[in-house]
C-alpha cells in the first residue's frame, strides 16, 4: 500500500531525513517509535504534504500512484490521513461544516454524490459514538477552545468520517490521560480492517499497549536503524533508547 | 482634469434654476470653498494614500433618467417587502421609484428642497451641511455645491419604524460614463429607532463616480444602526461621507462592508456631542483585482462619558489597496471618554498594499483610550489542517476568510442583510 524508498527530506536546508525505507501493507499496524529529535514527526509531514518540507531524493508510492506527485488535498483523496500532533485551532469555520466538506470533497474526486444532510447526520451520530465524542463539541469552531484530549478525540472521529485506506497517527497519545488514550485506541482499533492500514507515531510504548503492531521501528537520526515485532516496543521500554542508538554511526 | 468652465456653468445654472428652494446659500458657500480648496491631492493628509482628482472627469448626471421598476427589482436586497425603499438614480432621490410602507406620523419621506421649506425648515436649517465643519476638501465641498434633489428623512418621537430603511444608489452607465453627487439627512427623534441599510449598483459598463453625503443626526434616547455595503463594478468609484452626529444620549451602531469596485473612500464621522453617547463602528473590506478602499473614520468626543468602539478588519489581494485612518478626538470637557480602536489586516498578495493609521487627538486628561492596528498572512497551519483533509486549497482559503469576517458580519444584526452580505462575500472570495 505504501512504500518508501531512500527518502531525504530537508527542513530550512537542514537534513532530517536520510535514507528511509518502509514497506506497509493493508491489514497491517506499523508503529515508529524514536527519541525526540530522530525524525519521526517529519516523516509524517513528508507523507502528508506539508509545503515547508523539501524532499530532496527518494520516492514514495502509495496505492501505485507517485505520492510526493500529488497535492495535500490530493493525498487525503486517496485515503491517507493524517492525525496531527498538534491540531490547529481555526475560530470560525464551524466543526461540523469542515468535515461535511470534508467528506464531500472526498467523495467528489471518488465520482460519488454528495451526503445530504440527512444521510451526513446519521453517518456522523454512529461516528461520534466510536470516539465518545459530544455533539457540543463539533457546533463549535474547529478545535477552538478544546482541551488536548479532546482535540485528539476530534482528530479521531475525522478519521473515522473519512474512511481512509493508510491513517497516520502522530503522537496521538501524548498529553492524553488513560481515559483518552482508550478511547482514541479504541477509534483505531474499530478502523483497522485487512484493507486498511495504520502507521502510528509515538515516542512511548504505552498506545501500543492498545493498539497491537505487527511490526515496529525505531528511527534515528533521520533513519530506521531496528525494525522487530512488538516485542522491540517493550524492549525500547524496558532498556531506553540508549541499547539502540550507542553504536550507532551518526555520519554513516 | 476638473472641467471649472463646465462646473461653472452647471453652478450658475442650477443656482438660477433653484434660486428660492432654500438650500442655495449652502450651495454658494460649497462652491466658494470649493473654488478655494480644490480637490485633495496626495499632498494633503486625509488624501495622502487616495487619489481622486482623476475620477472627475466623468460627466455630471443630468435630470431625467430611464431607470425602470426592472431594473431596480435586480438589485434589491432581500427583506425588500418589509422595507421602506428610498432610491436615488444618478444622484437624485426619485420618490416614484422609491417606496414607503411606514405611516407618517412614524417615518416621514420628503424632498430636502420641501424639508427646507416647510415645517422642516428649522431642522434643515440647523443641521444640514454641519459636514462641512469637519470636512474640508474640495470634494466634501462639491457635493454641497450641487445638492439639488436630496433627501429628508424624519423619524418621530418615540417611534420604531416596523420597516427598515434601504437606501440604493443606482448610477446608469448604460450609454456614458456619470457623476452622481446624493445628498441626505436624517433626523432620528428623541426615543426612536432607524435601522438603515445603503447599498451601490452601477448600470452598464462605463465608469461612475459616486460623490455621496449622507448626515445622520441622533437625539436623546434615539437608537440607530446603519449598514454600508458596497460591492459594485470595478470601474465603479465612490467617495461615501455619512456624518452622523448625537446631540442627545443616544446609541449607534455602523457596519461597513467593501467588497468590490474602483476607488472606495469612506468617511465615517461621528459627532458625540452629548454625555453617555454609545458608538460602534465596525468595518469589513474583501479586497481584490485593482480595487482601493479607504475607510476614514472620525470620532470626535465632545463631551464627557462617551463610549465608543471601533473593528475594521480587512484583506488586500492582488493589486488591491486598503487604507485604514483612525482618527479620534477627545475634547476639553469630554473627560471620561472611553474611546476603543482595532484595525486588522491580512496581505494576500506582494502585489497588494495595506496602510494603516490611528490618529488621537486628546485634550482631557481622564480619558481612556486605545488603538491596535497589525497586518498579517493567513494561518499556514490552518491552511495546510484543511487541506490535509482533502480540501482543496482555494476552497480552505474562502473558508478561512469567511471565518476571519465572521466577527465583523455577526454584527451585521438583520438576519436578511447578514445572510445577504454573507452570500455577496461568498461569490466574491469564489471568483477567481
Amino acid at each position: 500500500m505504501l512504500s518508501i524508498k531512500n527518502i531525504h527530506a530537508n527542513v530550512e536546508g537542514k537534513e532530517i531525513l536520510k535514507g528511509i525505507n518502509l514497506e506497509i501493507k493493508a491489514g497491517e499496524v506499523h508503529a515508529i517509535m524514536g527519541p525526540n529529535g530522530s525524525g519521526k514527526s517529519t516523516l509524517a509531514s513528508v507523507l502528508a504534504g506539508r509545503e515547508q518540507y523539501e524532499v530532496t531524493a527518494g520516492e514514495v508510492s502509495f496505492l501505485d500512484k507517485d505520492l510526493l506527485e500529488l497535492s495535500p488535498e490530493d493525498r487525503a483523496r486517496e485515503g491517507l490521513f493524517l492525525a496531527f500532533q498538534y491540531p490547529v485551532e481555526i475560530p470560525g469555520v464551524s466543526t461540523t461544516n469542515f468535515i461535511k466538506a470534508a467528506v464531500n470533497e472526498k467523495r467528489k474526486y471518488h465520482g460519488l454524490e454528495p451526503l445530504d444532510s440527512v444521510s451526513f447526520l446519521k453517518i456522523m451520530k454512529e461516528k461520534m459514538k466510536l470516539v465518545e465524542i459530544d455533539q457540543s463539541l463539533l457546533s463549535r469552531s474547529i478545535n477552538e477552545g478544546f482541551s488536548g484530549g479532546e482535540k485528539k478525540r476530534n482528530e479521531i472521529f475525522q478519521m473515522a468520517m473519512l474512511e481512509p485506506k493508510l491513517a497516520i497517527l502522530d503522537e496521538t497519545d501524548s498529553g492524553l490521560d488513560i481515559d483518552a488514550l482508550r478511547i482514541v485506541a479504541n477509534g483505531i482499533n474499530k478502523l483497522h480492517s485487512p484493507e486498511r492500514a495504520v502507521l502510528v507515531i509515538t515516542h512511548y510504548q504505552r498506545l501500543l499497549d492498545y493498539i497491537q503492531p505487527d511490526y515496529v521501528h525505531v528511527l534515528y537520526n533521520g533513519r530506521i536503524v531496528k525494525s522487530g515485532t512488538k516485542e522491540l516496543a517493550l524492549e525500547l521500554e524496558e532498556k531506553g533508547y540508549d541499547f539502540i542508538t550507542e553504536g550507532v554511526d551518526l555520519n554513516a | 482634469m476638473i472641467d471649472l468652465t463646465y462646473l461653472n456653468d452647471r453652478f450658475e445654472h442650477l443656482q438660477q434654476a433653484s434660486a428660492d428652494d432654500g438650500i442655495a446659500v449652502i450651495r454658494k458657500n460649497s462652491f466658494d470653498s470649493f473654488n478655494k480648496t480644490g480637490l485633495p491631492t496626495y499632498r494633503t493628509e486625509d488624501w495622502k494614500y487616495t487619489s481622486i482628482s482623476n475620477l472627475f472627469d466623468e460627466s455630471f448626471a443630468q435630470a431625467g433618467h430611464t431607470i425602470t421598476l426592472a431594473d431596480l427589482d435586480a438589485l434589491r436586497m432581500p427583506g425588500h417587502h418589509k422595507a421602506n425603499e428610498l432610491v436615488f438614480v444618478n444622484g437624485r432621490f426619485d420618490a416614484t421609484l422609491s417606496n414607503i410602507l411606514s405611516t407618517d406620523d412614524e417615518l416621514t419621506v420628503l424632498s430636502l428642497k420641501d424639508a427646507a421649506k416647510g415645517e422642516y425648515k428649522d431642522l434643515v436649517a440647523r443641521y444640514l451641511n454641519k459636514s462641512s465643519e469637519y470636512m474640508k476638501d474640495g470634494v466634501h465641498a462639491l457635493n454641497g455645491a450641487f445638492i439639488e434633489e436630496g433627501v429628508f428623512v424624519y423619524i418621530h418621537k418615540g417611534k420604531t419604524p416596523q420597516h427598515p430603511l434601504y437606501i440604493y444608489h443606482i448610477l446608469d452607465g448604460r450609454d456614458h460614463p456619470v457623476m452622481a453627487q446624493p445628498r441626505g439627512l436624517i433626523y432620528v427623534a428623541e426615543n426612536s429607532r432607524l435601522q438603515l441599510t445603503e447599498t451601490y449598483a452601477t448600470l452598464g459598463v462605463s465608469d461612475s463616480f459616486c460623490n455621496g453625503v449622507l448626515e445622520v443626526v441622533v437625539d436623546q434616547n434615539a437608537y440607530v444602526e446603519y449598514y454600508k455595503i458596497q460591492n459594485d463594478k470595478s470601474n465603479a468609484s465612490q467617495v461615501s461621507t455619512t456624518h452622523i452626529t448625537q446631540i442627545g444620549r443616544s446609541y449607534v451602531h455602523t457596519v461597513t462592508v467593501t467588497l468590490n469596485g474602483g476607488v472606495v473612500r469612506n468617511n465615517m464621522n461621528l459627532v458625540l456631542d452629548a454625555a453617555g453617547n454609545e458608538t460602534h463602528l465596525y468595518g469589513l473590506y474583501l479586497l481584490k483585482g485593482k480595487t482601493h478602499a479607504d475607510n476614514h473614520t472620525m470620532i470626535d468626543n465632545k463631551q464627557p462619558n462617551c463610549f465608543s468602539n471601533q473593528l475594521y478588519k480587512g484583506i488586500a489581494d492582488d493589486f488591491s489597496t486598503a487604507v485604514f485612518n483612525g482618527k479620534i478626538m477627545v475634547q476639553p470637557d469630554a473627560q471620561k471618554t472611553n474611546s476603543f480602536q482595532s484595525n486588522k489586516n491580512i496581505l494576500l498578495s506582494d502585489n497588494a498594499t495595506i496602510n494603516t493609521k490611528p490618529q488621537l487627538e486628546i485634550f482631557a486628561d481622564d480619558v481612556k483610550c486605545s488603538h491596535g492596528c497589525t497586518v498579517g498572512q493567513l494561518d499556514e497551519e490552518a491552511l495546510f489542517y484543511l487541506r490535509a483533509r482533502g480540501i482543496p486549497k482555494d476552497k480552505a482559503e474562502v473558508l478561512l476568510l469567511q471565518a476571519y469576517a465572521a466577527d465583523v458580519l455577526a454584527h451585521i444584526k438583520p438576519m436578511a442583510i447578514r445572510a445577504y452580505v454573507e452570500k455577496l462575500i461568498y461569490e466574491h472570495l469564489s471568483i477567481v
